[in-house]
């Protein structure tokens, strides 16, 4: 029997261990799986590594997750935030590391990850300081630049409806970072609006096939980080 | 000179609008954060024209109205917008091979400096206190088949960002072919800043000492219609 449901957020983050290596999708608020963070919070894991898009805002969700001085390096390509200090605080005092991609580069370096490509040769950043000390190579007279796939200990992802086979559909552009981080992730952990039964979903229209999918955790309201920081809340 | 009027040169919207007239219908455009995200809403008539989002929508379309929004559906500057009919959503991956698979016509970008040799740079000042954040600007350069810049054409300190070579790291070499300012339309040529149009009430004086290079004058064949 096939049921990859889990009871709660809590449950779905239980085995994250010290040192590990996460993926956090979503693009600004867009898609951040804000309850799978808060678990994260609460089970206490630490010295983690986080790759993501964005470092939050405000003081909930992932920013909440660095305030608590849990994570030691973000893998990142827009760190900077309008309404958040909490990255920027921790980078300027060193407490936590950045690797800055491009972010169509990590994008790929974590959609190579996930289909078994160790590393590629991209245009981007060639001739710029994120490329500077990485192996180049030319191809019909352009330089690329050598970039690495990604893989993570445990992916983190913000679906809308799934079916308990792990089979995940998205909303508009809270898609973003969510099917590639699927495929990335040893342990994937989609927590959607809605779990049904397998035969609910329309196959054609499945964007993440089961098979890249570990946990799925039904969360039927998620918050909306603007919303939270807006109200000034913070985690915990 | 022009001490009654506080706006010298076009305004924000002014110089979105100009840049869209530019725009060949039936082109996909890629518009990035800031004054570029202000295009969409000056389609010219007569044209359709397909806007992408980096962060995975084709058919960007304008601001919803109040209350009508969805936290889901943002653009690159993450603010909300709707889409079309006939829009299509697609993940990051997917996205970026769109940019830099050369699938994408046109993408309008914000900069720090241009320099003469279509060289951007609108990441970082190098300041060791800056946070740096690129986001996929160096992708857009590297994939996209045009690369224009839309901007104020001197910084707040009045300094130019159109300059002989960047000092600020860059974002992507020899990549911009036209800069669309408050004060002008210049294109980036092999022998330099070429400028193509004033805007209303500006001098070509006036536009030469806040361009940090050399700016040809518009050509007489192009000036005499």
């Amino acid at each position: 029997m096939i049921n990859k449901q889990v009871a709660s957020a809590a449950e779905a983050v239980a085995d994250v261990f010290d040192g590990a290596v996460i993926m956090v999708s979503g693009f600004g608020e867009a898609g951040s799986p804000i309850e799978l963070i808060h678990a994260l919070i609460d089970q206490g894991s630490r010295d983690l590594t986080i790759v993501s898009n964005n470092c939050g805002s405000g003081e909930v969700g992932l920013a909440a997750l660095l305030k608590a001085e849990r994570v030691s390096k973000v893998v990142c390509s827009f760190p900077r935030t309008a309404n958040s200090t909490v990255f920027p605080d921790l980078y300027r005092s060193g407490k936590t590391k950045l690797e800055l991609v491009p972010q169509g580069t990590l994008a790929e370096r974590i959609r190579a990850g996930g289909a078994g490509i160790p590393a590629f040769y991209t245009p981007s950043a060639v001739g710029t300081p994120l490329a500077e000390g990485k192996e180049t190579r030319e191809f019909d007279g352009n330089t690329f630049v050598l970039e690495h796939g990604l893989r993570a200990d445990f992916s983190l992802i913000k679906g809308r409806s799934a079916d308990t086979h792990g089979n995940i559909l998205y909303n508009k552009t809270a898609r973003n970072f969510g099917p590639p981080m699927a495929m990335a992730g040893k342990i994937s952990i989609v927590q959607v609006e809605r779990v049904v039964e397998p035969g609910e979903l329309d196959p054609e229209t499945v964007v993440t096939p089961g098979i890249f999918v570990d946990r799925v955790v039904g969360v039927p309201s998620p918050a909306h980080e603007s919303e939270l920081v807006a109200a000034g809340a913070t985690y915990p | 000179m022009n001490q009654q009027s506080t706006q010298i040169g076009r305004t924000r919207e002014q110089m979105a609008q100009r840049l869209a007239l530019d725009i060949p219908d039936g082109s996909y455009v890629n518009l990035g954060i800031g004054i570029p995200e202000l295009v969409a809403k000056f389609v010219p008539d007569g044209r359709e024209l397909i806007y992408h989002t980096e962060n995975g929508l084709l058919g960007m379309g304008p601001s919803p109205e109040e209350g009508q929004g969805d936290h889901e559906l943002i653009n690159a500057g993450k603010r909300q917008v709707t889409a079309i009919a006939g829009a299509s959503y697609f993940h990051h991956a997917d996205s970026f091979a769109m940019i830099r698979g050369g699938h994408i016509d046109l993408c309008v970008l914000g900069a720090l400096q241009i320099a003469q040799n279509g060289d951007l740079a609108n990441w970082s000042t190098g300041e060791p206190d800056a946070i740096p954040a690129v986001g996929g600007a160096m992708d857009l350069c590297a994939g996209v088949k045009s690369v224009y810049v839309i901007t104020q054409h001197c910084t707040k300190q009045g300094e130019p960002k159109l300059v002989e070579s960047c000092t600020y790291p860059l974002t992507g070499l020899g990549v911009i072919t036209r800069v669309y300012t408050d004060l002008a339309v210049i294109e980036v040529t092999p022998a330099g800043f070429q400028l193509i149009e004033l805007s209303p009430g500006i001098k070509f004086e006036y536009v030469k000492e806040r361009t940090g290079a050399p700016l040809l004058p518009i050509p007489q064949h192009v000036a005499v219609k």
